[in-house]
């Protein structure tokens, strides 16, 4: 169901389709526009426009980087002026405008789309909003839900998931555990405790982060794999579709289907990760001496 | 626990990428800020005597996570393109799968005046 809120319907794909997720988030907060699906229209721009610039480049302002196409400065879908705070990011996302031709393909741009969600932020949620919306993916957690048949997927989910359970209750000191119960597995409230308390340590722009790349992979414990630099991108998307990976091998790939669908989740998800590095990361160049 | 490989190998993924990014628009990829500022990182990161040099481990995770975006949006805007990207028929195109044209009327359709 979450899934088919980002395809590209005959809408030609909707711009920040996160919007689409804060069905369950209060909307009262603000003097916003009424229902939300005024506020999802009046969020999304067009899905594509013409280029209408030649060069891009990046300067830096007070709040940090901005970005120029021509002359003109990059502002986001509320007219806020788009900055970011740290320079690989900006690099990034001139990057992505510098990319596109003739038409600009907004679905493609992942790094704006979440630098324009932290700046913006259209569903007005705070940090606990975000962290509870994140921790929600928990109790379902796809690595811990697991199938009773056939025999060779649980093989193979127990090969696959299991070493990562481990980890995440090793580096945690947590208790997790799977289950084949359809209510999901069993968390108990302390190691709920201890992952809020370790999302609270990341800013807001992190947080953004973390969620978009949860709610993409259906599961927490893969997202802080990918932070904590355990797994790769490719091996959290290949974790994540494990049944869907399975039953390619039996019954065939469709590449229109399953090849569109795996490329659009690497993107997404390595746009997430990258972006959460990059926002929660403080640089500083040691010199070393050299030793004559 | 991350299988990456030497970064190198990295490196020149990413350069490829670049390189594809700025084949239509016939400039060097040298000029790119993305360029300079990835060889600029790789440069900075190298000169270390540490093995298990963690921000060396960062730095090539981050441009690892990099490559497969830049990867994927190619993939996968060539995938749009090929499969999705031809949009709807028009309506004689649609009449000419089944072998029928559409009718010649020289007044016009008599509702259109």
């Amino acid at each position: 169901m979450w899934r088919s809120c980002f395809r590209l319907g005959a809408s030609g794909g909707s711009f920040p389709c996160r919007p689409c997720l804060v069905s369950a988030a209060p909307v009262g907060s603000g003097d916003q526009a009424g229902p939300l699906s005024l506020l999802r229209r009046s969020y999304a721009p067009p899905a594509e426009r013409k280029k209408f610039y030649q060069n891009v480049s990046i300067t830096q302002g007070e709040g940090g980087y901005e970005i120029n196409l021509d002359h003109r400065k990059l502002k986001t879908p509320n007219a806020r002026l788009f900055t970011v705070p740290s320079k690989a990011l900006a690099v990034a996302v001139a990057t992505e405008w510098d990319s596109q031709q003739d038409t600009i393909k907004f679905y493609t741009m992942h790094l704006t789309t979440l630098c324009n969600t932290s700046l913006d932020n259209p569903s007005q949620r705070n940090k606990d909003q975000l962290i509870h919306a994140s921790m929600k993916f928990l109790d379902t957690d796809t690595i811990c839900y697991r199938v009773e048949e056939p025999e060779t997927l649980v093989e193979l989910q127990k090969n696959e998931w299991d070493p990562v359970i481990e980890w995440a209750e090793k580096r945690y000191d947590v208790k997790l555990g799977s289950s084949t119960n359809i209510m999901g597995p069993d968390i108990p409230a302390k190691t709920k405790e201890v992952f809020i308390s370790h999302l609270a340590s990341y800013n807001m722009w992190a947080l953004q982060g973390i969620e978009f790349v949860v709610t993409q992979l259906k599961s927490l414990i893969l997202s802080l794999g990918l932070i904590d630099r355990h797994l790769t991108v490719e091996k959290a998307v290949l974790l994540s579709r494990l049944e869907e990976e399975y039953q390619i091998q039996k019954w065939g790939n469709v590449e229109w289907a399953h090849d569109y669908e795996l490329h659009e989740l690497r993107a997404r998800t390595a746009a997430g990760t990258l972006f959460v590095h990059l926002c929660s990361e403080s640089s500083a160049v040691k010199h070393k001496l050299l030793q004559e | 626990m991350v299988a990456l490989g030497p970064p190198a190998r990295t490196l020149r993924a990413l350069l490829r990428e670049l390189r594809h990014l700025n084949s239509v628009r016939g400039q060097p990829y040298q000029d790119m800020a993305a360029y300079r500022y990835l060889m600029e990182a790789f440069r900075a990161h190298r000169v270390t005597s540490e093995k298990l040099c963690r921000a060396q481990h960062e730095l090539h995770f981050q441009a690892a996570t990099y490559l497969c975006l830049l990867r994927s949006i190619r993939n996968h805007v060539a995938l749009h393109q090929e499969f999705h990207g031809k949009g709807e028929r028009s309506v004689e195109e649609a009449a000419g799968v089944v072998g029928l044209k559409l009718p010649h009327q020289p007044g016009g359709k008599g509702w259109e005046s």
